[in-house]
């Protein structure tokens, strides 16, 4: 049993604590009382001048030195790879080698040889390949099992998994089915010498991150987003490509696919070179196609911040953000952005960043490289102008 | 045919934020609200309960003022609504919330259909839909953009992937997350507020759960563990200009044009 623990013999009722704490999660009554709001953030502990709060825990670790390796998820939906896949190698193999880990992947799905023996290019120890036409569509509870059977095989260390429409559903199960954690959407990953995987985040909902370890259970669950990682280099071939069965049970799924329907081919803002972003410094619809315009002129496309879907003004399929996409541009000019950690976290690995926003204290002006202070609505229609001329 | 909706209440934006020059977690007068997505969730269990004349129970975990997320549900038609809240659940993370909420519902019967929303605004990681099916040992499908079909045996859902649309049937008992672009969600209702004022919002603690261990609830059963938290690290090398919109605009014009962007 793990709790915050303050001591009634050496609290004064100072107070600090009840000041420091984010969560509204400490009461004064006849003592200092913890509620159902704690989230066990710790500052109290390092607010406490008399060192009268702990967390108590006495929790035991698995023995994690037989748990060894990485192993990726490596995507294949619709006939193709997603290209996630070579970034989770790249950051894997980068990770592995400081502890001196195999990497493996796991590729499941109908006619994944060819795609299967590709992956051996980049450097891998090993790919486990579930082919079979009964796992020709995606249905997370047949997956869960393939990947659980390998897993229970391999015993990795760590398994990453795209964060992706499918990865974000069959990673859940995973963690649970194997009762660890899973840290959604890292932004940074590393590893410290006994293997706990360092995943950072944004967190609690607001302009924060977090370091998350899972110390004492294995394996260690995260998913990383397309664009956040760097891909994989190509070397030479020395791993195997190792063939798996697939049995009855594993793919005995009460979920049907009926119909695929493609969507028709959208514009990519994860593609794109150049990105003119909308933010809430835009005050109209129809202000919007300044926006639009300049990204024309530009070479790029257009994208946009969470209000301004939820306000219906653009699809969400243009959203930048936790709850959209995560970018990787050569050139990314946010207007009227403030910079909401969930937006900076999905595109500040853009190679240059410009902010145009009137208010000299938005958190944007952090991350941007060049920054400029002013009205957008000034500076975005006499740029698009240059640019004509230009 | 009873269906379940899963609900939380979440900071608004920028609720929380780091002192620069303290690093000390601040909080700031912004008001929490019912996470925008669990509209959608609501919406499509009232959509639902209408067509199967259903009997909707909406389910929250959180400290006791979350408990104002339940009243919401209420006034937009939701017949029973519950919080889990108790200090050992505190700290809870994945892992933990979704052992917690999966034994709230199990607790409360059998439920042919959970509903979810996609995802929370606070988190983002749209994990704890997928995990609650886990513990539940029942199917799910994440990203519901439509509903297609419904029976007595199972619904047949449209899922919105990255570059296409599946249309799959899952049978009960199972879960989905909807999308927002599922149904519009219905503005709480007067009528509603007056009609559900009185009523109760029922409470469920840790001893609701007799002989559960201890150890799969708050921060002992939550895998993972803050170690630090801190605020995202300004690029040093940047560069602000101030005043002049005109002047700016050219030297923004030449330096693209530098970088040959232009």
């Amino acid at each position: 049993m793990a709790e915050l623990f303050i001591d009634g013999n050496i609290c004064t009722l100072c107070g600090k604590c009840i000041d420091v704490c984010p969560f509204n999660a400490l009461e004064m009554k006849d003592e200092v009382s913890v509620n159902a709001a704690c989230r066990m953030c710790g500052l109290c502990i390092k607010a406490c001048p008399e060192k009268a709060i702990e967390i108590k825990e006495t929790r035991k670790s698995v023995d994690k030195t037989k748990w060894n390796g990485f192993l990726v998820y490596a995507e294949f939906f619709d006939g193709k790879l997603h290209p996630v896949t070579i970034e989770l190698i790249g950051i894997s193999k980068k990770l592995a080698a400081k502890v001196n880990m195999p990497v493996f992947c796991l590729i499941a799905g109908y006619g994944v040889e060819q795609t299967a023996a590709e992956l051996l290019e980049y450097g891998v120890d090993g790919v486990f390949v579930y082919d079979d036409e009964r796992l020709r569509n995606f249905a997370v509870d047949s997956y869960a099992n393939v990947l659980e059977k390998q897993i229970n095989e391999t015993k990795p260390s760590v398994v990453l998994i795209g964060g992706t429409s499918i990865g974000r559903s069959l990673a859940p199960r995973l963690s649970t089915r194997f009762r660890t954690g899973l840290t959604a959407d890292c932004t940074t990953l590393d590893i410290k010498e006994n293997s706990d995987l360092i995943q950072i985040r944004p967190a609690f909902g607001g302009n924060i991150m977090a370091r998350i370890i899972t110390p004492y259970t294995r394996p260690q669950f995260a998913t990383v987003r397309y664009k956040v990682m760097d891909r994989a280099e190509k070397g030479t071939i020395k791993g195997k490509i190792f063939r798996k069965p697939v049995s009855d049970e594993m793919v005995d799924s009460s979920i049907e696919v009926l119909k695929i329907r493609k969507k028709e081919s959208t514009v990519s803002i994860t593609e794109s070179d150049i990105l003119v972003v909308a933010g809430q410094g835009v005050k109209d619809r129809d202000d919007l196609y300044m926006i639009i315009e300049l990204a024309e002129k530009l070479g790029g496309e257009y994208a946009v911040t969470r209000p301004m879907v939820e306000k219906g003004w653009a699809d969400y399929t243009r959203q930048i953000g936790l709850s959209g996409r995560t970018v990787k541009p050569k050139l990314i000019i946010t207007c009227g952005v403030s910079g909401a950690i969930q937006f900076t976290s999905c595109m500040n690995a853009a190679d240059t960043i410009v902010a145009i926003n009137s208010d000299p204290k938005a958190p944007i002006f952090g991350i941007a490289h060049y920054g400029i202070v002013g009205d957008i609505y000034n500076i975005v229609p006499a740029f698009t102008r240059m640019l004509e001329g230009a | 045919m009873k269906i379940a909706v899963c609900i939380k209440q979440v900071p608004g934006i920028k609720d929380v934020d780091i002192d620069p020059k303290t690093g000390v977690l601040m909080r700031s007068g912004v008001r929490s609200k019912m996470n925008p997505y669990d509209l959608f969730a609501i919406e499509t269990a009232m959509r639902l309960k209408t067509r199967m004349c259903a009997e909707v129970t909406a389910l929250t975990m959180g400290p006791p003022q979350a408990e104002s997320v339940i009243r919401e549900a209420y006034m937009m038609g939701v017949d029973n609504g519950y919080i889990l809240t108790d200090r050992k659940f505190a700290g809870s993370d994945v892992l933990a919330t979704s052992y917690t909420l999966a034994e709230g519902l199990a607790k409360l019967g059998k439920f042919q259909l959970i509903i979810c929303g996609k995802q929370t605004t606070d988190g983002d990681t749209a994990q704890v839909g997928p995990a609650m099916a886990e513990h539940l040992g029942i199917p799910h499908v994440s990203w519901v953009s439509k509903i297609v079909e419904i029976d007595e045996s199972g619904i047949v859902v449209e899922q919105n992937m990255e570059e296409s649309y599946e249309v799959v049937r899952i049978e009960y008992p199972c879960l989905i997350t909807v999308n927002k672009d599922i149904y519009t969600p219905r503005l709480p209702s007067y009528v509603e507020m007056k009609k559900t004022g009185e009523r109760p919002v029922n409470v469920l603690n840790y001893t609701s759960f007799d002989g559960k261990g201890a150890e799969r609830f708050g921060l002992s059963g939550s895998p993972t563990q803050v170690e630090k938290v801190f605020r995202p690290e300004n690029n040093p090398e940047r560069v602000v200009w101030e005043g002049n919109d005109s002047e700016n605009t050219e030297k923004l014009f030449n330096l693209l044009k530098e970088k040959k962007f232009i």
